[in-house]
């Protein structure tokens, strides 16, 4: 397959993410060239409310995609259920996921981790009473000194402990933490709990990362150097699947957007193309999603008159459908 | 003068009884559960229980020493498994509920007059019957031996400004280690730390000396295995919690879903802890009931709480927070029976009364503890400013 054998250099192109995406049906359930993470018929219900009904989705390796929908759509839950966290309604009829060629139906969420896909939690989950640097050390994979027989010989495992220490500083280096790294991680802000957090996923070298909602509660200053983050991860062959409800954020750094709505998959494609769609309009983005709700200028009567005639037009519209 | 001697005297006394130190490696194991892996084990009197019976009940269908160790051990490991099995995937709370009602499970099925070939029923094993291959290892032989045997009778004829001198100095002592404790780092202050401890002992020992039996039940012998066991298991738990190890059972403290999201398995990381606690609470109730008797009624839930005090008070997640506490509980104990008994009258509160009493006092002294210095005496106040 031509489109496949795209390097992970050649994703860093945009040019060259464009070109492969291009080829992609913007249809809910899409085929994707060389999908990382795909999911089939995967049901949630609680009670009678069905959180998720997803039918198919594929996720394209190397570039980020980001999961869009309005409060309650399910995409935590969704989230939930491909990492092991929940277990699907459907688990006995037909819900299969797959991430990189190996089944993930009936996997624990540590197991789902250590096949390399790690995720973040929307609330941040940094380890209180422990530093920062003890938190970052947790992150690494496959450490000697975790097995209770090992741990007693302190030669077995010194040798890795320092080769992660180095890891755990160069990773809070790059997220600006490092002068932070013997403090307890409950004395953190919010905004560095969220940094320490995927900062400490990417310790395990995960071959995708799942982001619930990253940007929630960080200053624009914050946002920025997080977004450059995710994008080098992306750049260095890293699969970014992230929850997010600022639409500048996912326009500005998504190749895809998956849009879900009432637990279902509802459109698919490029950030322009969904957020050209009726669909999504309707479930999530609301007409005037474009429009600066701070601007002084809708102030003006001008402004209220074309707000208003639009008004009139729709109940008109709807008047007479009905 | 002869009353606060005599108080001393019993203080000290206890405070080197193998019987604490017993409850030190129980308090050790249960620090390992609800210090650092924050399990509720509500049941670590039945982990003791175990211990204590799987060696007994071996020694008198006469099994080796030896063997009859490993049995008590082996009983507190299936009991840890039986009870992780189902509790562990839950909450933490359910931990709790299940330890308690297995620990009477454990006491009740042991006091039962069907099992009386075996457990001696709510008699219990009397510890002429499973003590004397221990005995036998002594290499002290018989005779009895004072600590110090320079003391404070040697000293200016005993006479009362040496006895208050010396507690000036014990004092001093003690806010010594605190100071260090607090102000130095690295190695001074280790060394500033265990000298003090020392020199603090050896006054304690001058100005009260004990004098036992090299060998009997509660002699030389028997006091000095278990306070080496006390050191060693202490030496044990500083391995394990400053490795890699220890630094998951923290997370798993913390949050549970964190770690699971980052490819530990949780729930064998947890098995392995209360393993662990668990076979450090089968040697404390071994060690407990050496110099007594195997009575279940004096290994229930009571003796739970007294290790979750002496772990509250020393700190938990510490390092040495379980051996001090343990020798504060019971020094303070002593301290109030004496000290009760010598000073309030008969007519106001009758010897069996004073017990009654110390407790009150030692639970009193607990809740104000709990209040005021949640973190206990060697606790990291910063860890517990967190806590969510």
């Amino acid at each position: 397959m031509s489109e496949s054998t795209v390097s992970a250099a050649g994703l860093a192109d945009p040019a060259g993410r464009r070109a492969l995406m291009a080829g992609v049906d913007a249809v809910p359930g899409s085929a994707k060239p060389d999908p990382i993470l795909e999911v089939q018929k995967i049901v949630r219900q609680f009670g009678g409310m069905t959180a998720v009904d997803v039918d198919h989705l594929e996720v394209q390796r190397g570039i980020i995609t980001a999961l869009i929908g309005p409060n309650g759509a399910g995409k935590t839950t969704f989230f939930n259920l491909i990492t092991g966290f929940d277990r699907p309604s459907s688990a006995r009829t037909g819900a299969h996921w797959s991430f990189d060629g190996a089944k993930l139906d009936k996997t624990s969420a540590s197991s789902v981790a250590r096949a390399g896909m790690v995720r973040t939690f929307q609330l941040t989950k940094a380890l209180n009473r422990m530093t920062v640097m003890d938190n970052m050390m947790l992150g690494a994979q496959n450490q000697e000194g975790e097995n209770l027989l090992k741990s007693l010989f302190k030669p077995l495992w010194a040798r890795q402990e320092r080769e992660i220490e180095e890891k755990a500083k160069d990773l809070l280096d790059r997220f600006k933490l490092l002068e932070k790294k013997d403090d307890y991680a409950g004395s953190l802000s919010g905004g560095q709990r969220k940094l320490l957090e995927m900062a400490r996923a990417l310790m395990s070298d995960p071959k995708m990362i799942m982001l619930d909602e990253p940007m929630a509660g960080v200053n624009p200053a914050l946002t920025q150097s997080l977004l450059g983050h995710i994008q080098s991860l992306r750049d260095e062959g890293m699969t970014v699947l992230f929850v997010e409800h600022d639409m500048h954020v996912v326009r500005h750094i998504s190749d895809w957007v998956v849009v879900m709505a009432e637990g279902r998959l509802v459109a698919e494609g490029t950030a322009d193309t969904v957020m050209a769609n009726p669909a999504v309009i309707d479930a999530y983005l609301g007409a005037h999603h474009e429009t600066d709700l701070g601007d002084d200028e809708l102030l003006s009567d001008d402004a209220m008159q074309e707000i208003a005639q639009e008004v009139a037009a729709e109940a008109e519209h709807e008047g007479g459908k009905s | 003068m002869d009353t606060i001697q005599s108080i001393l005297n019993a203080m000290l006394r206890e405070a080197v009884s193998p019987q604490t130190a017993a409850v030190a490696i129980a308090v050790i194991g249960l620090n390992i559960h609800f210090g650092f892996t924050g399990l509720l084990n509500m049941g670590q009197s039945a982990f003791m229980l175990l211990g204590a019976y799987g060696f007994a009940i071996s020694i008198t269908h006469g099994l080796p020493l030896v063997v009859a160790i490993l049995i008590g051990l082996a009983a507190a490991f299936v009991f840890a498994l039986v009870l992780g099995m189902p509790t562990l995937k839950l909450r933490g709370d359910y931990l709790a509920i299940v330890t308690i009602s297995a620990a009477e499970i454990i006491r009740y099925v042991g006091r039962s007059a069907k099992l009386t070939d075996f457990t001696g029923a709510a008699q219990g094993i009397p510890g002429s019957q499973y003590r004397d291959p221990f005995t036998k290892l002594s290499p002290f032989g018989n005779g009895s031996t004072q600590l110090m045997p320079f003391n404070y009778h040697d000293v200016a004829g005993g006479a009362a400004w040496v006895t208050i001198l010396g507690l000036v100095l014990v004092a001093a002592c003690v806010t010594g280690i605190v100071a260090a404790g607090r102000r130095l780092e690295g190695l001074t202050r280790n060394v500033a730390v265990v000298g003090l401890s020392v020199l603090g002992v050896v006054l304690a020992l001058f100005l009260a000396p004990v004098t036992n039996q090299n060998t009997g039940v509660r002699g030389w012998w028997f006091t000095g295995v278990a306070w080496v066991l006390v050191g060693l298991s202490t030496y044990a738990v500083y391995k394990l919690v400053t490795s890699p190890w220890g630094r998951t059972l923290k997370g798993i403290r913390e949050d549970e879903d964190a770690i699971r999201s980052l490819g530990k398995n949780v729930f064998a990381i947890k098995m392995q802890a209360l393993v662990i606690g668990g076979l450090f609470g089968a040697v404390g109730g071994i060690m407990y009931v050496l110099p007594a008797t195997v009575q279940p009624d004096s290994m229930g839930r009571s003796l739970t709480f007294f290790c979750y005090t002496a772990l509250l008070l020393g700190g938990a997640a510490s390092i040495f927070g379980p051996v001090l506490g343990s020798l504060l509980f019971f020094v303070a104990r002593a301290f109030i029976i004496a000290a009760t008994n010598a000073y309030v009258p008969d007519s106001v509160m009758s010897t069996q009364q004073t017990s009654q009493f110390a407790f009150i006092v030692v639970g009193v002294a607990l809740m104000l503890l709990v209040i005021f210095r949640p973190q206990g005496i060697l606790g990291n106040k910063r860890e517990l400013r967190f806590n969510v």
